[in-house]
């Protein structure tokens, strides 16, 4: 599993890609493995507003289904609508499979975040591996 | 040690354990057991569901537990404590029951295959292998037979799938061929004598299940040589996350879901499985009673029209906003790539086509009516 560098983490397994004002979100390779096959994802729509630390969405396995938490407070400008059809992957490439787009309300909330050593260390503790 | 230390309830494991750690499997507690639910190396619960779909898969099910009736009268016990009739059984011949309470309602689902003249085995599940066990000899007390629990001298493993005969019989001399679906054969596999070998599962397929001695060297010797026989058919490992996915699009009953002590026999819809006509049997009476009453709520199939995936518990409505009845088990189906779920509602709702509504998450998602088992496999030519 990776954690790419330029990402900010999570405690509940999501990742934000900061640019500008602007950032996207998805969930970690961690969280993809713990969840199982993706094969579905209720998304946000254009527009709205999301809150930081807040529930923003749903992503579901076959075995389950998890809330999706804001990394931060904003608009979203984007969804990623081949999740609609394509939930998979996710699995395939969960570092790069973005889920939404949105226009950073507060971009020094993004402080709060880990950084890609804290989350190493967090999911070590976590799963104990 | 204090009371309380004592009755903390342990997590049980199989002896086939180390074997699915060694093989990373995700493990899970399920029903008291460490048991593995995926083996990610697999690619996950998809890709090991369509494997038996379309090939093999094995599944440690050493979980289920394992209630032997022996002695002069043991039909006689059999009959009475299970709905369906055993007298119709050869030898080597088994049949899906159940045993009831005297209300009509389910201690559990089970499989009763004859083994010998007077001697029968009642697999049961997991979850209610104390409780079955008990039932079972606190209710033959009146007759001459004998009552053992054998839940811990079995590793069981199922092999299902197409292939599953394919792979099986590399690993047996006896003619598995001849051995009919619910029939069993004492057979020698991968060297071990006198193997009961059931041609019965869990996952709507053709295939096997096989009661091998339970110590960890067997059980991982065996295991291990059913997934050597099974490369060249692609046989994969298979944790109970697909067992779960592939008997519900199959339709097959799970205790605390689709039966339970609160549901009766024709409300889960299990009639041609009761044999009302044979001699008295325990939740006879009260079955009889409520043939005649005719049922409150049935269970239905249904398939989401909408985005999402209904899951155990949740309501359903009508149409017209009212709520009718709950979801027992629902999920992503992975080999017919649509959202399925079993629910109750009453008969006047469950006709084929009718638009229902399910929450799902504070949302009503449409959903419809269809006919079930949502997957039947193909009947080949023998």
């Amino acid at each position: 599993m990776s954690y790419p560098a330029e990402l900010k983490y999570t405690k509940e397994h999501e990742w934000i890609k900061p640019d500008g004002d602007l950032a996207a979100i998805g969930i970690t390779d961690y969280a993809q493995q713990a969840l199982g096959d993706i094969v579905f994802v209720e998304l946000p729509k254009v527009g709205s507003e999301i809150m930081a630390g807040k529930s923003f969405g749903s992503v579901e396995s076959v075995k389950a289904v998890s809330d999706l938490y804001a990394p931060a407070s904003g608009k979203v400008t984007e969804v990623n609508q081949e999740l609609a059809t394509a939930p998979e992957k996710i699995n395939h490439d969960a570092n790069r499979t973005w889920m939404i787009r949105v226009e950073l309300k507060n971009p020094a909330e993004l402080n709060t975040l880990m950084s890609v050593s804290d989350y190493e260390r967090f999911i070590q503790e976590e799963g104990g591996h | 040690m204090s009371a309380i230390e004592a009755t903390t309830p342990t997590v049980r494991k199989t002896a086939l354990n180390a074997v699915h750690r060694e093989m990373a499997a995700k493990m899970v507690e399920f029903n008291g057991w460490e048991m593995p639910v995926e083996y990610p190396a697999n690619g996950g619960i998809i890709a090991e569901h369509n494997a038996v779909r379309e090939r093999a898969g094995i599944f440690d099910v050493s979980h289920m537990g394992d209630i032997r009736l022996e002695g002069q009268e043991a039909l006689l016990a059999v009959q009475h404590i299970t709905m369906n009739d055993a007298a119709r059984l050869a030898i080597h011949q088994a049949q899906y029951s159940a045993l009831l309470y005297p209300q009509g309602t389910f201690v559990d689902d089970v499989i009763v295959h004859r083994l010998a003249e007077c001697d029968y085995l009642l697999v049961i599940n997991a979850g209610t292998r104390g409780k079955d066990f008990q039932w079972v000899r606190d209710n033959s007390r009146h007759f001459d037979c004998f009552v053992e629990n054998l839940s811990d001298a079995y590793t069981q493993i199922a092999i299902q799938g197409p292939q599953a005969i394919r792979v099986l019989q590399k690993l047996t001399d006896s003619e598995l061929s001849s051995v009919k679906f619910y029939w069993l054969t004492r057979a020698t596999v991968c060297g071990l004598h006198n193997v009961l070998v059931a041609r019965t599962g869990y996952t709507g397929e053709d295939g096997f299940e096989i009661y091998i001695p339970s110590d960890e060297g067997t059980s991982a010797m065996v295991w291990n040589q059913l997934l050597d026989a099974g490369r060249e058919f692609g046989v994969v490992a298979c944790g109970l996350g697909a067992r779960n996915t592939l008997r519900l699009e199959a339709k097959l009953p799970l205790y605390g879901h689709e039966i339970s002590d609160t549901l009766n026999v024709w409300e889960a819809g299990l009639d041609r499985f009761c044999k009302l006509d044979k001699m008295e049997f325990i939740g006879r009476g009260a079955l009889e009673e409520a043939k005649a009453e005719g049922v409150q709520r049935t269970l239905i199939g249904l398939e989401m029209v909408e985005r999402g995936i209904a899951r155990d518990g949740h309501k359903v409505f009508e149409q017209s906003g009212r709520q009718i009845g709950y979801v027992t088990s629902g999920s992503y189906a992975p080999f017919l790539k649509k959202s399925i779920a079993l629910a109750y509602v009453p008969p006047q709702s469950a006709e084929i086509g009718k638009e229902l509504q399910v929450e799902i998450r504070g949302q009503l998602v449409k959903a419809r009516v269809v006919p079930t088992p949502f997957y039947k496999r193909a009947k080949k030519k023998a």
